[in-house]
């Protein structure tokens, strides 16, 4: 056959187009680790980056879940308030109702799981934005916490406790929590979903173009579904761990969580469009973010406001480069 | 091509009753709502609507709603322009935060505080800024063409960052007299911010229905195709909007700090941006955009605040007004979706072809034929 | 699908997908009324018929997207209902669509096998997945890597790729609904030798196009509908392409007795022939809508642009009135060079263009009839500058008066007036901003007879006072009696523009349609 079926557009730029962001990223992330290195005294140990990890394994499954959504073409606005609703259940449960950790675990996932099928129940059904379903279920998770208590609730069980002072020893020295262990655990389990399972491909193909993938006889609206139930039993599961590090249930745990998880996706190289994007990237967002707190900690005379100006300027910059990548693509 | 005529020309003969007219009203159902609640609180404070006069001022449970309410109002007003043009604004909440902050700080590192001088200094300080951040948003979504719910929440979240920044993650406390007007003061027996409001929802609906700004704003969020063949320049009124939109939540921001003397750039305007998308709706004006209703915005925005002021009265712990906040989206957006009203009038056919409701049918079939 | 061993194209007695009396009725249009089908093994078969004839309609029916009022579908024999698309798949009938229905962000492999990938222990198998979508292609005898994500490869690769994927689904039968439009010359060629090789291997295939030098390259026989009826089924070798544009567009001359009194009904010079012509085309074009063209139309002539649907009429329209933009020629306005960036520049020009699109690219529906007539002249006065109310009501009255729209209430929403009456509004808003140039897209489609003989009217009374009108139509009655001249368009090229005197008729238009020559 001649030439133009063998000559792709941009051969090489077209297999590695959608992991620039991803490169972008890493490339950030060494960065920032060598300049606080150079800069700040102690910073150069792997125990401050496992650190990044401990404070935020929770941030990391919230933001795998949101990954999911995202790679739709959907969001969530509901998993901060899911995540606070989990510290929240998990602590009354355990604690005024004296029901046994083992116990509440699970009924706490099947009420993140169920509250997310729910809303992507709606969203497929009656063909509403996700933005405002999932807006409403983060008004209702919220006002299920105050109406659980206004005031919050410290956990004192003592199984909750030894699970959270638990230490995980790394050859070295290091060590790191169980909710980081699970954290990665988690994000084994989302890699192969999403890259190895006829579930995930359909997503990426809902993100790509829903209408085409329900041409093409694809089980969009159940996908749908799943896909928020995913994000809701990760916003659960991000919840437990939030109860471990902070040993509390609170209303007011995680609030803008949701914001923190979409910036981790987007600076993880995610399209917001859907359809592009990687849940390592998004650990190395999650990554990306702790170490700004890490390094504005170190800086000592920087508040941690600045935290929130970085992330909003690194949005900034990865939305132009998504929409320059974009175009490029479609100028394709 | 006969079909919809005879219907509509059957029809439109000024003899339908009156009611239905009444009902067919896009502002009825916001507007019944608002008066249901306030007779509902009627039931349980008997003096609810009382107003009385005391020191020259109004007092009263409504006047609470009204000046609690302002702040929102502001906001939804901007936020319906937004809307009508299929956008999304995010940013209003830190905008909030920002105004606030800028005009406190402003006033406490002043030499003199209390003067006039240094409050419109303040003002116009907190209102050029938030106009700057709505020229940044309308250039990402006019020029750039990013999603508005992408292009605004790079502010949101670095909003509050910068509102904290100037601040110095401090309350800041001012004590002026002349600021503390904007939010708290009373003028011609009434508190400044309501008048405030009620100016401004004035002067956007006068900008918008007497000149032809609302009508391309409904046409651009209509249908941008047909509108760029019509030789609309959408990108200026995009950019426009936005900035309005900026602008009417700084004001805001500038009342919620002047009304408690103070700037906290953590918790000024949190949540705001939500209960603004959220009044827009409940007044009628669709998330996709075109027809927009500043009346009804305002009724949106009054029955929301009537919604806390219930709740608070009520007793119950104000934190669960989000529950029935989330109710009401979720009412709401079932009886906007086109989906959920095919359902449920398939339903309805199928279940019970009562003929005592043969104009209900009527009414039906004909949405129907005309989705 | 694994090759038979021995390739032989039969054809049996018994097609394999027969349509019969087929009848489908929408709210106030008759689109389907009996029609037949019958797709025979072996045979590539296409589908032919002009606007509105109803092959979009019929195509629905056959991929269980919409159910027939009356007849049945049968595939090998036995009856079908289908209730959704996905039924008709299963039953081996297999769509590729104009816009290519694939995930560009997925790898070819991925795009022609998913939800049927191969798995081992409940995950995708790769490298099998790789291996066997490489196969496919190969068996087909394309070349090109299936790792490579879709949106990598060209539209036309794109396509290949959507028929790969269909065939593999099992199809017998394959329906290509108007897959060459956005192609090339070369990629066409390339689509031909794929769709010729599953023909040999005795896939039945029902091809829809509106290029006729491919429907006599490619194929065996030819069912052609006009106006949701059965013209007839032929073989292509009882056709040539002039008698074929006969049976499409019918070749009897309807009259309307009361516009032959009032226009110029035969040879009119076309006024001010001579002069500076109000606009003037030099080579304009745009790469994949049409080639380049000349064109002149002066003040008081109504030029017709006549030509196939898809023939490139449309897009040569919108590059004068900057709504698309021209990539090659020049172009004039009264003698000076104007370039048309947007369709607010083409406004200030005084050109006005309504849409074929009515609903998508014309009106706003949620809008008033009157909001919708005066929203071309407002916008170009800008937001600071309202038509107060009384002036809009009385525009609105006026307009609604003259034209005739129905329901006369300038109040009424717009989305829920007919198509007559949507048309007359559209024109109504172009009419007021007093334009040189007035391009009509297909104004009359879809429209009642009344109504439509209004719009006639319109026009011609439009160019006696001096109005330049470019009037593009596929009914080539209308063409001829409204027309100066008659610009002819085939496979996005303007073959010829001729003067409308006595001896031009709707034969000697249809065979510069059919053939490109123009004796």
């Amino acid at each position: 056959m001649s030439t133009i079926l063998t000559k792709p557009l941009h051969r090489l730029s077209a297999r590695h187009a959608s992991r620039l962001p991803l490169m972008v990223t890493a490339t950030l992330l060494v960065a920032m680790f060598s300049i606080g290195s150079v800069q700040y005294e102690g910073f150069f140990s792997a125990q401050v980056l496992l650190n990044v990890l401990i404070d935020n394994g929770f941030l990391l499954v919230v933001a795998i879940g949101m990954t999911f959504v995202v790679l739709t073409g959907g969001i969530d606005l509901s998993v901060g308030s899911m995540v606070a609703l989990s510290t929240m259940l998990t602590a009354w449960l355990v604690e005024q109702n004296g029901l046994p950790l083992a116990l509440a675990v699970p009924v706490v996932l099947l009420v993140g799981a169920g509250g997310g099928a729910l809303m992507g129940w709606v969203i497929h059904a009656f063909e509403i934005q996700p933005f405002i379903v999932t807006l409403a279920g983060m008004f209702l998770a919220r006002g299920l916490c105050y109406m659980i208590s206004t005031e919050s609730i410290s956990v004192t069980d003592p199984t909750t406790t030894r699970i959270a002072q638990t230490r995980v020893l790394l050859p070295g020295g290091l060590f790191v929590s169980p909710a980081v262990v699970i954290a990665l655990v988690v994000l084994v389990l989302a890699f192969v979903v999403l890259h190895h399972t006829r579930f995930g491909r359909t997503v990426y193909a809902l993100g790509g173009n829903e209408s085409s993938a329900r041409l093409m006889g694809l089980p969009v609206g159940r996908t749908k579904v799943v896909v928020y139930a995913v994000s809701g039993l990760c916003s659960a599961l991000g919840g437990l761990l939030l109860t471990f590090y902070m040993l509390s249930g609170y209303a007011l745990h995680a609030v803008g969580m949701e914001l923190d998880a979409i910036a981790a996706a987007v600076i993880g190289g995610t399209l917001l469009t859907g359809g592009s994007g990687f849940v390592l990237g998004t650990a190395l967002g999650v990554t990306v973010l702790g170490l700004i707190q890490t390094v504005i900690s170190f800086q000592g005379t920087l508040s941690s406001w600045w935290t929130r100006i970085v992330i909003g300027g690194l949005l900034f910059v990865f939305i132009l480069l998504q929409r320059l990548f974009g175009s490029s693509r479609q100028a394709e | 091509m006969t079909p919809p005529d005879d219907l509509g020309t059957g029809k439109r003969p000024g003899r339908a009753p009156g009611t239905r007219r009444l009902i067919e009203h896009r502002l009825f159902w916001p507007a019944a709502v608002l008066a249901a609640l306030l007779a509902g609180n009627v039931l349980f404070t008997h003096d609810f609507l009382a107003v009385r006069v005391q020191n020259g001022h109004l007092y009263g449970s409504l006047i609470d709603i009204l000046q609690f309410g302002a702040p929102l109002i502001l906001v939804s007003l901007g936020m319906t322009l937004v809307i009508a043009t299929r956008g999304i604004d995010l940013s209003v909440g830190s905008t909030v935060a920002i105004a606030g902050a800028l005009a406190c700080e402003h006033i406490a590192t002043a030499k003199d505080p209390g003067s006039l001088s240094t409050v419109l200094s303040a003002v116009a300080l907190a209102v050029g800024v938030a106009a700057a951040i709505g020229l940044l948003n309308g250039f990402l979504v006019a020029r750039l063409g990013v999603q508005p719910i992408v292009a605004t929440l790079v502010l949101m979240v670095a909003g509050r960052g910068v509102a904290q920044l100037i601040t110095d993650g401090q309350i800041i406390s001012v004590s002026s007299s002349a600021y503390k007007m904007i939010g708290g003061g009373y003028w011609l027996t009434l508190p400044f911010a309501v008048l405030l409001a009620a100016a401004l929802v004035a002067v956007t609906s006068l900008v918008t229905r007497r000149t032809a700004l609302g009508l391309l704003i409904e046409s651009v969020g209509g249908n941008p195709v047909a509108s760029r063949l019509v030789g609309i320049r959408a990108a200026g009124l995009l950019v426009m909007v936005y900035v309005v939109s900026a602008v009417c939540a700084a004001v805001a921001g500038l009342m919620i700090s002047s009304n408690v003397s103070s700037a906290d750039g953590n918790n000024a305007g949190l949540w705001i941006e939500l209960d603004a998308i959220l009044a827009v709706v409940i007044g009628g004006t669709a998330l996709t955009g075109g027809r927009f209703s500043l009346g009804g915005t305002v009724l949106g925005a009054l029955i929301i605040q009537t919604l806390s002021t219930t709740i608070y009265t009520l007793g119950v712990p104000p934190e669960t007004t989000l529950v029935f906040k989330a109710l009401v989206v979720i009412v709401v957006c079932l009886v906007q979706s086109p989906a959920f009203r095919a359902r449920l009038s398939r339903r309805r056919r199928t279940a019970a072809p009562d003929p005592a409701s043969a104009a209900g049918d009527l009414t039906a079939r004909r949405q129907e034929v005309h989705p | 699908m694994a090759a038979p061993p021995t390739p032989t194209p039969t054809r049996t007695d018994r097609p394999v997908l027969e349509a019969q009396g087929i009848r489908k009725v929408f709210p106030g249009v008759l689109a389907l009324d009996g029609v037949d089908l019958r797709l025979f093994p072996g045979e590539v078969h296409a589908l032919m018929g002009e606007n509105g004839a109803g092959k979009s309609t019929l195509i629905k029916v056959l991929t269980g997207v919409h159910p027939p009022d009356a007849g049945t579908v049968s595939v090998d024999g036995s009856p079908q209902g289908f209730a959704e698309p996905l039924e008709a798949q299963h039953a081996g009938i297999s769509t590729v669509y104009q816009e290519v229905n694939l995930c560009p962000n997925l790898s070819v492999a991925e795009n022609i096998l998913i939800g049927r990938e191969p798995r081992r222990l409940g995950l995708v198998h790769w490298s099998a997945l790789h291996e066997r979508a490489a196969r496919l292609i190969a068996e087909l005898e394309l070349d090109l890597d299936v790792r490579l994500p879709l949106s990598a490869h060209s539209l036309a690769v794109q396509q290949l790729v959507a028929i790969v994927r269909a065939v593999d689904v099992k199809a017998k039968v394959l329906i290509l609904d108007e897959p060459t439009s956005s192609l090339d010359r070369d990629e066409v060629a390339q689509l031909f030798t794929l769709v010729r090789r599953l023909r040999d291997r005795g896939a039945a295939i029902l091809f829809v196009t509106h290029f006729l030098d491919q429907v006599f390259d490619l194929c065996d026989r030819v069912t052609v509908l006009r106006n949701g009826r059965l013209e007839g089924e032929y073989r292509i070798d009882e056709l040539t392409p002039v008698t074929l544009v006969h049976r499409m567009v019918g070749s009897e001359l309807r009259i309307l007795d009361e516009l032959a009194e009032t226009s110029h009904t035969g040879p009119t010079a076309g006024p001010g022939s001579g002069g500076t012509p109000f606009l003037s085309a030099r080579g304009l074009a745009r790469t994949g809508a049409v080639q380049p063209y000349d064109l002149d139309i002066h003040r008081g002539e109504v030029i017709g642009l006549a030509g196939l649907l898809g023939s490139g009429r449309t897009e040569a329209a919108r590059l004068l009135f900057g709504a698309d933009h021209a990539d090659g020629g020049e172009l004039r306005i009264d003698g000076r060079r104007a370039v048309l960036r947007s369709p607010r520049a083409a406004i200030a020009h005084k050109i006005a263009f309504c849409s074929e699109n009515r609903k998508a690219e014309g009106l706003i529906g949620e809008l008033t009839v009157r909001e919708n007539i005066v929203l071309a002249l407002q916008a170009a006065r800008g937001w600071t500058r309202p038509l107060s109310r009384t002036r809009q009501d009385e525009i609105a009255a006026r307009w609604t008066e003259v034209l005739d729209i129905r329901p006369a209430d300038p109040e009424a929403q717009v989305r829920n007036l007919s198509g007559g009456n949507q048309q007359k509004v559209l024109l109504a808003r172009w009419l007021l901003t007093d334009p040189e140039l007035l391009i009509l897209d297909e104004p009359t489609r879809g429209i009642d007879i009344g109504a439509k003989t209004e719009i006639q009217k319109l026009v011609t009374s439009l160019a006696a006072e001096g109005t330049a009108v470019l009037f593009i139509s596929a009914e080539l009655e209308e063409v001829l009696r409204l027309s100066h001249r008659v610009g002819v368009l085939r496979d996005h090229r303007l073959v010829a523009t001729l003067p409308n005197d006595t001896t031009l008729t709707p034969d000697r238009i249809l065979g510069a349609i059919a053939t490109g020559a123009t004796s």
